[in-house]
């Protein structure tokens, strides 16, 4: 877990890297982000965490200058977005959960084509991408088409064309859904190299174990509201320690659990009922001893270490939303 | 550095990728030879006789590949349209493209490099099928500067082709609507003089074919390559051009602009 960098340790910590105020954007009839208030400052890791279609990936459009937004203000790099958005373009970068890269070209093309298009010389280019390719361990698969790569290579081949044009904050969005728990790891400490050299992050991640591996602030995005913001210590210090799923025979017997526990989500389908409990042989023993007296007749039990469905469930009072809409 | 090298140099640098893309991927550029070839053989070998003979009062006892050669050669530059409309309709479905649009470039740089990568591919083409038409008896009596004049037109007609093409790859969510968009080019020459003089057909359709944009450029081009009368022709051919091309280019810029983000493939895990 990282507490915030003193401040003396950072690289030039003057101002913010990105400020909103206000921010909406609706789709039609649907509003996806309702009034976001943000400050992000430099050379620090800040992570927007929160479920699919909470409104990550419309944020970091909107903050990357892809999406227009409808109101608020926000200023980027110390540029206002709705005037200045070519300034902001050359001050930022963005690896998303979606690889940014060019199938149809090598790996060592794709970097090239990078150089090329932020006017490096030939010979400062070749250099650049060369020291790319050896940093991301990707020597070896440079001179394969990219449709080829493994989800890992091609997402280290996104980030490291997103740092060929040496970026001021990058926004990672879901940096690392879908890779395997190695290419994670290689993933954050990528990330946490280039905070070290005076980077901004801007992540966004439904991981609640991310944001605390590399955050140094956290807000957390619901129904395009943030609904809680603190330290990765203040945010856990809200959440109670996990829960405990009681699995049934039948949705008859999720019925009287529900009723005579009086507390919990229930899901019908898979015929659980999650209750909160910090999995701590007392509150367990606690749990069996009702369970036992008012004879709801559970199949078993699994206990659950804290994730984004408790950091929902104490922060909203609801269970973590359906996920039916991609962000 | 000032815009217009900034613009200039972005735009090399995408044309420099679409030659790449099609030399990985060179199905669509063959293609775009392959269908005019195979009309042109199927109308000489096989409907060749019979629409030769029925045609000798009309075109004045030329040989009919002499007549259908020009015709053609125009519709390369429609079929190599349509692939070009495909092309770019994948090329905007690719995550790389959401990435120029957040980075510092040119903004139609990727449209015109696709463009320019297009117009030296057809132009290739034209060379080709002009080749094969050669081949099969096809006998042009044009002077060295009117082979610049058929080469430039051909060049125009391209240009305009293109930048529409490209619009119908903005505006068609997948590549197979590319396609059916793309088909107008490439299939309206057949109602016009490419295969048979309009005046053989009968009412209606003859004032489509008379009055279609195609004829007097596919007009303008037989009189350059093999004599017959040009007259007005010449200027309604290079009007309908940069009508096209203005048409085409200010279309795929603005769907460009508004392109929506659309949701890239996603990677592989």
């Amino acid at each position: 877990m990282n507490e915030p960098l003193p401040t003396s340790l950072v690289a030039a910590p003057t101002g913010l890297a990105v400020k909103t105020r206000g921010l909406r954007k609706s789709f039609g009839a649907k509003t996806v982000l309702d009034g976001i208030d943000l400050d992000v400052p430099k050379a620090t890791i800040f992570a927007l965490l929160g479920p699919n279609g909470a409104g990550k990936t419309t944020m970091v459009q909107i903050l990357s200058t892809l999406l227009r937004f409808d109101a608020g203000e926000v200023t980027i790099a110390g540029f206002d977005l709705g005037r200045e958005a070519k300034a902001i373009r050359a001050a930022i970068g963005v690896t998303g959960q979606f690889s940014a890269v060019d199938n149809l070209l090598t790996g060592e093309e794709n970097l090239i084509l990078m150089a090329d298009l932020h006017h490096l010389d030939q010979r400062a280019g070749r250099r650049r991408v060369a020291e790319l390719l050896d940093r991301f361990d990707l020597v070896e698969a440079a001179s394969q088409m990219v449709a080829t790569y493994s989800g890992g290579m091609r997402r280290k081949l996104d980030l490291a064309m997103t740092l060929l044009g040496d970026p001021r904050l990058i926004f990672l969005d879901e940096p690392t859904t879908g890779l395997d728990p190695r290419s994670r790891r290689t993933m954050w400490q990528i990330t946490r190299d280039l905070v070290a050299a005076g980077v901004t992050i801007f992540l966004t991640t439904q991981n609640l174990e991310e944001a605390d591996q590399l955050a140094d602030y956290i807000a957390v995005l619901d129904h395009g509201r943030i609904v809680a913001d603190g330290t990765p210590n203040e945010l856990k210090r809200r959440i109670p320690g996990g829960h405990v799923q009681l699995h049934f025979r039948n949705v008859q017997a999720v019925d009287t659990a529900m009723t005579r526990l009086g507390e919990g989500s229930r899901d019908d389908d898979a015929l659980t009922l999650q209750v909160p409990n910090d999995g701590t042989p007392k509150s367990l023993e606690g749990l069996l001893d009702r369970l036992d007296r008012q004879a709801i007749p559970v199949e078993r039990l699994t206990v659950h270490a804290p994730d984004l469905d408790d950091v929902f469930f104490a922060l909203t009072g609801q269970p973590q939303p359906e996920k039916e809409f991609a962000s | 550095m000032t815009t217009l090298s900034g613009a200039f140099r972005d735009s090399v640098t995408m044309l420099r990728r679409d030659f790449r893309h099609s030399l990985r991927y060179p199905a669509m550029t063959i293609g775009g030879t392959a269908v005019p070839v195979v009309f042109l053989l199927l109308f000489v070998g096989v409907f060749g006789h019979t629409l030769g003979a029925g045609l000798r009062a009309a075109t004045s006892g030329a040989s009919y590949v002499g007549y259908l050669a020009p015709g053609i050669i125009v519709m390369t530059a429609g079929a190599a349209a349509a692939a070009t409309a495909i092309n770019v309709c994948l090329d905007m479905n690719e995550g790389i493209i959401a990435r120029f649009r957040t980075m510092a470039i040119t903004r139609t740089s990727v449209l015109t490099g696709q463009v320019v990568g297009s117009l030296i591919r057809t132009l290739i083409s034209g060379a080709l099928v002009t080749a094969v038409a050669f081949a099969v008896g096809f006998r042009p009596t044009a002077t060295p500067a009117e082979w610049i004049a058929a080469t430039g037109l051909f060049a125009m007609l391209t240009l305009a082709l293109t930048w529409l093409a490209v619009a119908f790859g903005l505006l068609a969510k997948t590549p197979a609507g590319a396609n059916s968009l793309s088909l107008i080019p490439e299939f309206l020459p057949f109602i016009s003089s490419a295969f048979v003089p309009p005046d053989t057909m009968p009412g209606g359709v003859r004032w489509f074919a008379e009055n279609q944009p195609f004829t007097p450029i596919i007009e303008t081009l037989r009189g350059l390559l093999t004599g017959t009368p040009i007259g007005a022709n010449a200027f309604l051919a290079v009007a309908w051009c940069a009508v096209i091309a203005a048409v085409g280019y200010l279309w795929a810029r603005t769907l460009y602009d508004r392109l929506p983000t659309r949701a890239p493939r996603a990677v592989a895990a």
